[in-house]
């Protein structure tokens, strides 16, 4: 069945994704796993109102059942709200015209007299006034209400929703043309999760912390939920582990930094009073690992339902293996710690590049992941050698369902990957994807090497760059894109 | 830390062949209540090698489990067995001790519930140890 699904205009890039993800997740496929189907980004059916840009917060969606439709919307972040369409159109007339001849049958059950219901105006690209809308709301005299009003907590609720293409002031992209639509709520975003997980009020926080909405969005894709085993193996303050576990996940985390994991800034602020703070349950495991050596047993995989990572790349924090500079190199002899500091000894790590970081992460959850489990995590790229088209590390066991960017900066972006094991894991294929991993790192990611991203995305602007620079802006600049 | 991460574990050392199970030594166990899940037991229980399990078990003083791995029906009908199973796996833990390799007897050090796994710094010194041996 189909429904008009309205996002939240920001984050564009994230939101079908998302949508198709929880889908996914409450069993819009039926029983078989989602990973059998061969065409897997675009296994949801997506249409656009006549006119409207594909940025546009409109479009419709086809669900299999309305409890579907809720789920999803109820669990998403952004979608502002799934509705059954009772009539669309370009004016009034035409609206009332399209409401009238949508059938009784449909309309009847939600207007009777033992119902309540709230009839809310919203508009994209204007504001309506008070006024406007009780005359608006006045105007809908021809559909049979029955039911009383209820403004606080109604049975049903009804949208108008008015947009307008004449927005050349607003600052908004001329995404959408003048359509009124006029559709029951079957289900909306909770984005009273947002203020009450928002990091000020985190009491332990790292630099690199992520943001509630980006975390919930990261645990949305690799479909949290009860039940499921999740890992992190850069766990940090444990802000991604936090939103899988309010989804209900058992979570598990790891950290080459055991400051970080274990003492915190003390006995109540650490990442384990992240998860008391919100009455969470506790991560089953956190552990001080090394993601270059990981220490799982031989023969133990497929235990992790879904891996979520924000991997160190080097521009607010930098990547840590264990080793010590000097030592790699051979410059030093090996330290040997005196028995007395060994308690405390913290030892010396080396920079551990993107490119080796990732092969490293594609290479466990190749391992660790269930058939069919996720892999979800952060890879950031340079936007000058923008072409439109990013090359991501490739891995014989995976599927890329999803590549959604974030723009950071005019040099930078990062780009949210969602993976799905398809393939069992095997020395063979293993031995595959790191040929495959020395390809793509000869060919694409010699910026990943050593500190070049860092210095590509901190260095002062090359004047020769200038052409570069007035191409860039002539691009539409979409303030969701930005957020 | 959980008898669930023990079972994970293994020493990494490289050389090492068989770095499994660790060797656990308990100074501190504390028992933290967790709440039980059905799907999540289901999907662990095939994980666990119950040898290691039950043996890690013994050594924190908790004997109720069967020396033998049981049938995976259980899970659907002994729910005695299933609470026992629940609180060995993720109830105990052990706050401070350590997790010793069964070859080389490196330590990996358990403090605050968070075992250190990270080896390669003392690598160099169990080399040196078996040098001046």
């Amino acid at each position: 069945m189909w429904y008009l699904c309205v996002f939240y205009h920001r984050l564009l890039d994230y939101r079908k994704p998302e949508l198709e993800s929880l889908a996914d997740l409450f069993g819009a496929f039926g029983d078989r796993p989602c990973f059998e189907f061969d065409n897997r980004g675009n296994s949801l059916e997506w249409r656009l109102p006549k006119h409207h840009h594909p940025d546009s917060p409109f479009h419709f969606v086809d669900l299999p059942s309305q409890d579907v439709a809720r789920n999803v919307a109820n669990r998403s972040i952004l979608v502002k709200g799934i509705y059954e369409l009772w009539g669309e159109g370009s004016n009034y007339e035409e609206l009332e015209e399209a409401v009238k001849s949508y059938p009784d049958e449909q309309k009847l059950p939600y207007l009777t007299s033992d119902s309540t219901f709230k009839i809310i105006v919203d508009s994209f690209g204007k504001v309506i006034s008070l006024q406007e809308q009780n005359n608006r709301i006045r105007g809908l005299t021809y559909i049979p209400f029955k039911g009383r009003v209820n403004l606080k907590n109604p049975d049903h609720k009804f949208w108008l929703i008015e947009t307008e293409n004449d927005i050349t002031n607003s600052g908004l992209p001329p995404v959408v043309q003048r359509r009124i639509f006029f559709g029951r709520e079957v289900g909306s975003a909770d984005r009273k999760l947002l203020p009450m997980y928002q990091l000020k009020s985190r009491t332990y926080l790292g630099p690199t912390a992520m943001d509630a909405e980006m975390a919930f969005l990261m645990s949305n894709q690799a479909q949290a939920a009860p039940g499921k085993l999740v890992f992190d193996p850069f766990v940090g303050t444990g802000s991604i582990l936090v939103s899988a576990a309010h989804f209900g996940a058992m979570t598990m985390g790891a950290d080459i930094d055991i400051r970080v994991v274990r003492d915190g800034r003390g006995p109540d602020c650490n990442v384990w009073s992240n998860f008391k703070q919100y009455g969470l349950p506790m991560p089953i495991a956190l552990l001080r690992a090394d993601n270059n050596l990981p220490p799982w047993r031989p023969g133990l995989k497929e235990v992790f339902d879904a891996i979520i990572c924000d991997p160190p790349y080097g521009v607010r924090a930098g990547g840590r293996k264990s080793g010590g500079r000097k030592l790699l190199k051979g410059v030093v002899d090996p330290y040997i710690v005196p028995d007395e500091k060994r308690a405390d000894h913290i030892p010396s790590t080396a920079p551990y590049s993107l490119a080796e970081c990732v092969h490293d992460l594609l290479d466990l959850a190749a391992r660790m992941l269930i058939m069919g489990g996720r892999l979800v995590f952060f890879f950031p790229v340079l936007r000058e050698d923008d072409s439109g088209e990013y090359h991501f590390l490739e891995h014989p066991c995976f599927k890329l369902v999803a590549a959604s960017e974030q723009i950071l900066s005019s040099r930078y972006s990062r780009v949210l990957l969602t993976m799905v094991k398809t393939c069992s894991y095997t020395e063979e294929l293993a031995e595959a994807a790191r040929i495959k991993h020395l390809e793509f790192k000869e060919n694409h990611l010699k910026w990943l090497e050593d500190s070049n991203l860092h210095s590509s995305v901190f260095s002062p602007a090359d004047v020769s760059s200038a052409d570069a620079k007035i191409r860039k802006e002539s691009k539409p600049k979409y303030r969701g894109k930005y957020v | 830390m959980t008898l669930l991460t023990h079972n994970m574990l293994s020493s990494n050392i490289k050389g090492v062949t068989n770095g499994f199970p660790l060797h656990i030594e308990a100074e501190k166990v504390v028992e933290k209540q967790v709440e039980i899940n059905h799907d999540f037991r289901r999907n662990i229980f095939p994980k666990i090698k119950w040898k290691a399990f039950v043996d890690a078990s013994r050594i924190l003083g908790y004997v109720e489990l069967p020396e033998e791995a049981p049938e995976p029906s259980v899970l659907e009908s002994d729910h005695e067995f299933l609470g026992k199973f629940h609180h060995a796996l993720l109830e105990l833990h052990i706050e401070e001790g350590a997790l010793f390799c069964p070859e080389t007897e490196r330590k990996f050090p358990i403090n605050k519930g968070i075992p250190n796994m990270l080896l390669r710094y003392n690598l160099q010194e169990v080399f040196a140890f078996l040098i001046l041996l």
